[in-house]
């Protein structure tokens, strides 16, 4: 059955590079460099990166940063409550719009 | 998350208990040749460089039947090494400079004659490392002074501790098993193991809980050493990260779960050359229960025998092994992933 998401394509992810070389280079260079141990450790930028993919909802990214995360020595519980954050968040940004609903509810109600 | 069963696949006969099964399978994979990595490493053929490390495996027999276990040991698992056999492991211990024997099984300690034989390498003066599963010291009163022992002959007790958390230990190693592992930890703890200025080294080895490969051993090591520290107060010295490799039960436990290509494309994607030149193999030497010679723990329990003359203790020429091609197949590739691996931990 043909579908959009493919799991096997995450594997080809570096192929993009193949349509225009440089900008694809250039922006791994930088994605390499992103999850690197800095400031902050590998381990937590896994954790900051299975947040996001659940927060733009890419199925890829979810794959690829659980490996990550347990590969990084990072359990269930501490994934679930990073997946929480994003959750927390995405609910957040949805209700805090309900002041801009009620400030215009206000606006046009006697 | 697969069932634990309380049986070896021997016990099943489970087709994967028979090593032939498993090699037909490592090899039919579509992969790139183990040896052809180390071509382009310019490692092959694999040459041992002296034997360092008599790692001896004192038997099959074991209280555990953990999910990922290499040498499918088990209660129901009965050979054992006797102590003629041992006696040629003394014999040929003399014979050589290695400087560490490092014991393991099964769980060694279930050998009638563990104590004698960790008696007799003690004159020897040198390092003794026992694979110690923990919960033996208290499965039986008989075991509780392991400790005591032990410390008594200053040997190096290295332990499988795959999580600070019961659902992945238990889920690899048994139910229970981590409240039984805690309270060891406290014994060898209260008897100076692990414990600073006291010289008695207790060291830990994480291997992971399913089909990915190891974290960053300092990291992890920090982490294990806090969440020990703050919930059970319990001091350890050293974290070993190891890479579970693909042959007996945790090869099966990759077929059942659907998860054998994705976990031996991760391992051949991650082949490390530095790794490679590292392997433990090259100066370790492994003999089983029976006395016959293999280049390291997974190679015996795959029954592939050392290519040299003398493959048992009774014909042991150290010259021979000295100089040997080690035996490499698709295994090898959990040894060289990432960052190494091996019975210390990463090795790249």
């Amino acid at each position: 059955m043909s579908t959009y998401y493919n799991s096997e394509d995450l594997k080809k992810f570096g192929k993009i590079s193949e349509f225009q070389p440089e900008l694809g280079e250039k922006f791994f260079e930088y994605y390499n460099s992103v999850f690197k141990e800095g400031a902050l450790t590998a381990r937590e930028k896994s954790l900051i990166a299975l947040a996001v993919s659940h927060a733009v909802q890419c199925p890829y990214c979810i794959d690829a940063y659980t490996v990550s995360s347990m590969e990084k020595g990072c359990d269930e519980e501490q994934m679930m409550e990073a997946v929480h954050v994003a959750g927390a968040i995405k609910g957040g940004s949805a209700l805090v719009h309900g002041v801009q609903m009620m400030n215009k509810y206000k606006e046009l109600s006697m | 998350m697969s069932v634990l069963t309380h049986k070896s696949l021997a016990a099943q006969s489970h087709a994967l208990s028979e090593t032939d099964k498993q090699l037909k399978l490592l090899q039919e994979a579509e992969l790139t040749p183990f040896q052809q990595k180390l071509k382009e490493s310019a490692l092959f053929p694999l040459k041992a460089i002296n034997v360092d490390v008599f790692q001896i495996n004192m038997g099959k027999m074991c209280n555990q039947v953990c999910k990922h276990c290499h040498v499918d040991a088990g209660p129901d698992r009965k050979e054992i090494m006797t102590r003629d056999t041992m006696q040629l492991c003394l014999d040929a211990i003399d014979k050589t400079n290695c400087s560490t024997v490092d014991l393991t099984g099964g769980a060694p300690e279930m050998n009638p004659d563990f104590r004698w034989f960790v008696e007799q390498l003690s004159e020897k003066g040198k390092k003794i490392i026992v694979r110690c599963n923990l919960t033996i010291i208290v499965a039986n009163k008989k075991y509780n002074d392991l400790p005591e022992f032990y410390k008594k002959h200053k040997i190096e007790v290295v332990s499988s501790l795959p999580y600070f958390t019961s659902v992945k230990t238990d889920a690899q190693r048994g139910d229970g098993v981590f409240d039984q592992s805690i309270r060891a930890l406290k014994m060898l703890n209260e008897v100076g193991y692990g414990m600073e200025g006291s010289g008695l080294t207790l060291d830990l080895v994480y291997n992971p809980s399913g089909a990915f490969l190891p974290p960053e051993q300092s990291a992890l090591e920090a982490d294990f050493k806090k969440k020990l520290k703050d919930r059970f107060n319990i001091d350890f010295n050293s974290l070993y990260a190891i890479t579970n490799l693909p042959i007996s039960r945790y090869l099966e436990y990759l077929v059942a779960s659907d998860n054998y290509m994705g976990y031996m494309e991760k391992l051949v994607n991650a082949y490390n050359p530095m790794a490679a030149e590292n392997v433990m193999c090259r100066s370790t030497i492994s003999i089983g229960w029976d006395g016959y010679i293999y280049d390291c723990d997974f190679n015996q329990m795959l029954d592939l025998k050392v290519a040299t003359k003398g493959q048992h203790l009774a014909d042991f020429d150290l010259d021979s092994l000295n100089n040997r091609t080690i035996i490499v197949n698709q295994h090898c590739y959990g040894c060289t992933a990432g960052a190494g691996s091996s019975c210390g931990g990463t090795t790249a």
